[in-house]
């Protein structure tokens, strides 16, 4: 597995994945929850300010993030460097820690913006945060899966 | 006048180019793109679309789009002050880094002054009574169509640095700086949109609605391939920093977690 460049990247590749996840979920909901569905609103008139704003800065960061995201996994694996389980366990701890954020702070704290308008919330809010933690659950098998190869390969070495 | 401007600049870089690859040699990959960002601008200023543009928000905006983020981003990726400095002679091309090495230029060309600049005129265009001065005064118009195409530039360059540039911000500042001008264009697509700006003008909610998501996702996909352009810069220096470090027969930075983003972009 270790190229010519001998040591591998576990952390490299753990964040780079992690990047991708939360882009990609960004991405998801912007693309179905928005687009596909129209659920979600450009905007919604209980927005204060504030959260205008840090809806701004939040974007902006996951449209950087999922390019850098991209950039460093393919310095990984030309560097021979990638460890493929643990860039899984940081896609979907990204992925789910991004899902958890979005129906935690967006929609509660921030009040951006509801899952859909017009209906009882409380089913769609559970079913949100209960695929986020399902989504961190899987991160954290893989992770833990991964620190266990790790330290079986350094103890054969 | 713009537009002329655009293909005057286009003609010239194609000749220093063309004559360039002769010489030491010059990829195609960035007289393609020069030329692409100049035809961009020439189309956001043809008649049909200046048309559409003079009455219509949605068609300002498109017009933005392109001369202000499009447009520039294929200019700046053509490396125009590299070409400059090997198209000149030596007496000349001192003069020209002397006034680059200035402390004036280092200020302008800073990251977060072309930010300002660029992003910042938007805020006073969109949510002040200029946008709707332009409609009467036509040499504001034009200044403002002038403004977009060479504030963009200017925060393109100073995000992207194709250029030899003794002022370079690292690569962290870089990155920064495109956070903060998709964070300061997006969220002033979105006051827009929920509060009816530009006022004062004969432009109806819908058409402001419909204009400022133009703003939004259009702005998305310009801000991407920024993105894009910068990243797969620090890439390749990443990988000519491997090859010159195998080369020298050191052991290869990136083997140090924590050293590898240093590498200048």
């Amino acid at each position: 597995m270790a190229g010519p460049e001998g040591s591998l990247d576990p952390s490299r590749s753990f964040w780079s994945a992690f990047m991708i996840g939360v882009g990609i979920m960004a991405g998801v909901d912007t693309i179905i929850f928005h687009q596909l569905l129209g659920w979600h609103h450009f905007y919604d008139r209980a927005t204060p300010a504030m959260g205008l704003a840090s809806d701004g800065i939040l974007h902006a960061v996951e449209l950087v993030v999922i390019v850098a995201g991209f950039f460093l996994l393919a310095d990984v694996r030309r560097r021979n460097a990638f460890t493929p389980t643990r860039a899984w366990a940081g896609f979907f701890l990204g992925a789910g820690g991004f899902q958890l954020f979005d129906g935690l702070v967006n929609h509660k704290v921030l009040r951006l913006h509801q899952i859909r308008y017009g209906v009882d919330l409380l089913p769609y809010d559970v079913a949100w945060n209960v695929s986020a933690l399902m989504l961190l659950g899987v991160g954290a098998v893989l992770l833990k899966r991964a620190r266990g190869r790790e330290r079986s390969r350094a103890s054969t070495t | 006048m713009i537009a002329i401007l655009l293909s005057v600049y286009a003609t010239a870089y194609l000749c220093a180019a063309l004559r360039e690859r002769g010489r030491r040699g010059w990829g195609w990959l960035r007289i393609a793109s020069t030329l692409a960002g100049a035809g961009v601008g020439v189309v956001a200023l043809a008649p049909p679309l200046a048309a559409w543009a003079v009455h219509d928000l949605r068609g300002h905006m498109v017009q933005h789009l392109l001369l202000g983020m499009f447009a520039p981003l294929g200019l700046v990726l053509g490396a125009p002050g590299t070409l400059l400095l090997r198209t000149l002679n030596v007496g000349a091309a001192r003069r020209v880094t002397k006034i680059l090495r200035s402390r004036v230029v280092g200020v302008i060309t800073h990251p977060a002054t072309a930010v300002t600049v660029d992003v910042g005129a938007l805020y006073l265009l969109f949510l002040t009574p200029l946008y709707a001065a332009l409609h009467t005064r036509h040499a504001l118009h034009d200044f403002v169509l002038l403004h977009f195409l060479l504030a963009g530039s200017l925060l393109a360059w100073a995000i992207l640095r194709p250029d030899p540039s003794p002022h370079r911000p690292t690569f962290a500042v870089r990155t920064g700086a495109l956070i903060v001008a998709i964070a300061a264009h997006s969220s002033l697509a979105k006051i827009m949109y929920a509060y009816g700006w530009p006022r004062g003008t004969h432009h109806s909610l819908e058409e402001i609605r419909a204009a400022a998501q133009i703003m939004y996702y259009g702005g998305d996909a310009a801000e991407l391939l920024l993105a894009i352009a910068l990243f797969a810069g620090w890439y390749r220096a990443r990988g000519r920093a491997a090859r010159r470090s195998r080369a020298g027969g050191q052991p290869m930075a990136s083997g140090i977690p924590g050293a590898p983003l240093r590498v200048r972009a």
